[in-house]
């Protein structure tokens, strides 16, 4: 710390008087801020008027403080720009993977719904978030530094934590090894990303559910029989799938520089 | 403790425009909207007039790295705008306020303002202050706690600016900031925006000439996707004669130097103007950047 300022050039701060140049000024401001018995120096050093002043000018923002409105309290739980608007696509999941489970347990004829389903539940949120038509604020988000890549798995992530307890659920009563069911999953949200970065995430997601309805649900309800991709077997296809479409998708940097909907 | 002022704050700019377009081609789906556009604008409030359908939000949009170039060059706050480029120190000093805004209807408006310097990269023990910063800034300050969904159209552009301006941007692009405020805050907007201009680029779109007499030091006019004239309000005012259409100066001003434009002399205008305001205040250098 400086040493203590005279009470001589104390006085003739508080007056404003000429004599004390800049250099000096700073420095004296700089100790009166971390010294209280200097502070309390220039208080008794300082006329009527201008005590009077200061204490107006304590009880009036004193005043203010009380009447405006109070600090904002950081709260604990964050919002962000997608939960609100992707609850209903999640729960839309949640129902049909749980419907699903329903059949398979009622009619044991069937093939299996569940592992059928398994790999478009999480499309449909996966759309909902990276989409134009269900984020209002797209263009705004587009324009954030954060757009890109990054916020697009973290979105993505969020959907797969709130999809992927539903299928565990669902696999668990109907009775499936998890590789049956999860690796489908994360292989078509790792697709639809990958697709993404070419036609726009929420395409490239509707795409793969159609497809995947139309070449492999439809025939095996039709067939009745559960085709091999769904074996237990066919779990390093799977995994060559799901490591193909992460290296596409890191390679290209899937909307690196893009927000919501767009190549 | 003296406030330690960083680096990085008293860092001077190392560009010499805030936005550099040469040739600049942008599409508004396959329509091209912005057609070999040439800008450069520095510091200070600049307007951005043209009739409807003349490229402006196209042009704003291609400003705030929503749209990508199809064509020319385009430099932002000294980077360049190109396929492969990182456009995140761009965006981290960029505002943008566009024509439709979108917001989350059920966030506050401070949860949405805080959302969006989430998303500029904001240090995160700096949002809370400068989101109360830009809140108070646009006065909302009394309803930053009500939900987005119950505000005003006026509040709503308010609340809209105050995202724009939370990371105090060094552009600040603005589309058709007025709409919805009434004539009151439209004052206050001026302001504002005279004080943000002080140390950032702003380039204001809008269809009201008076807000540009108002509130800009500088006028851009496009037609067409291109640049019909540059210059600053009172070579606008000048341009118009008692027999041009408008009741202002500027109104006058602006009718004049569009009529010149669609009889083909707009040319000769924006070269002679463009060449004046070089040897003033642009040290010798004319529009397109090569010295004179
Ligand atoms: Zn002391």
């Amino acid at each position: 710390m400086t040493p203590h300022p005279t009470g001589a050039l104390l006085s003739r701060y508080a007056r404003g008087a000429d004599g004390v140049d800049e250099a000096t000024v700073w420095a004296l401001e700089a100790h009166l801020e971390c010294c209280a018995a200097c502070r309390a120096a220039l208080a008794g050093a300082v006329d009527p008027a201008t005590v009077a002043l200061l204490d107006e000018v304590a009880v009036r923002i004193g005043a203010g403080v009380a009447a405006g409105p109070g600090p904002a309290r950081p709260r604990r739980l964050r919002r962000t720009g997608v939960a609100a608007r992707t609850v209903r696509w999640l729960a839309a999941a949640a129902v049909t993977v749980l419907a699903a489970v329903a059949c398979e347990k009622s009619f044991a004829s069937m093939p299996s719904l569940v592992l059928l389903v398994a790999p478009m539940a999480p499309l449909l949120p996966v759309a909902a978030v990276w989409s134009r038509h269900t984020d209002p604020a797209w263009e705004l988000v587009a324009t954030g530094a954060r757009a890109g890549l990054w916020l697009l798995l973290r979105r993505t992530l969020a959907v797969l934590l709130a999809v992927t307890p539903v299928l565990a659920v669902a696999g668990w009563q109907t009775g499936h090894a998890p590789a049956r069911w999860l690796l489908p999953c994360l292989a078509f949200t790792a697709g639809s990303l990958a697709l993404g970065a070419a036609i726009g995430v929420d395409r490239a997601a509707v795409a793969l559910a159609l497809g995947w309805s139309a070449a492999v649900v439809l025939p095996s309800l039709a067939g009745q029989r559960l085709p091999g991709v769904l074996d237990s077997a066919a779990w390093p296809l799977w995994t060559g799938v799901l490591a193909v479409c992460v290296a596409v998708l890191l390679a290209r940097g899937a909307g690196r520089r893009a927000g919501p909907g767009r190549p | 403790m003296m406030r330690a002022v960083s680096a990085a704050e008293t860092a001077p700019p190392v560009y010499a425009w805030a936005v550099h377009a040469e040739a600049l081609v942008a599409r508004a789906g396959r329509h091209v909207a912005v057609d070999r556009l040439d800008l450069a604008l520095g510091t200070g409030v600049h307007g951005l007039l043209g009739p409807n359908g003349a490229g402006k939000t196209t042009l704003m949009r291609t400003l705030a790295t929503v749209v990508r170039p199809s064509g020319g060059r385009l430099h932002l706050l000294g980077e360049p705008v190109t396929g492969r480029a990182d456009l995140r120190r761009i965006r981290r000093g960029l505002g943008y306020l566009p024509q439709h805004f979108g917001f989350y209807p059920r966030f506050t408006v401070r949860e949405f303002v805080e959302y969006m310097a989430w998303l500029k990269e904001m240090p995160k023990g700096a949002i809370p202050g400068a989101v109360q910063r830009a809140i108070d800034r646009v006065g909302l300050a009394g309803r930053a706690d009500r939900r987005m969904k119950t505000l005003s159209g006026g509040m709503l552009r308010r609340a809209g600016i105050a995202q724009a301006i939370v990371n105090d941007p060094d552009l600040l692009l603005l589309d058709e900031p007025t709409v919805g405020l009434d004539p009151e805050q439209r004052v206050g907007f001026r302001e504002l925006l005279r004080e943000i201009g002080t140390d950032c680029c702003v380039l204001t779109s809008t269809h009201l000439v008076e807000d540009v007499a108002a509130a800009c030091a500088d006028v851009v006019l496009i037609s067409d996707g291109r640049l019909v004239w540059q210059g600053d309000t009172q070579q606008l005012a000048d341009r118009g004669g008692a027999g041009d259409a408008g009741d202002s100066a500027t109104e006058r001003g602006y009718a004049a130097l569009l009529r010149a434009h669609r009889g083909g002399t707009g040319t000769t205008a924006q070269a002679r103007d463009g060449q004046a305001r070089g040897g003033q205040d642009r040290g010798g250098r004319d529009r397109d950047g090569s010295p004179a």
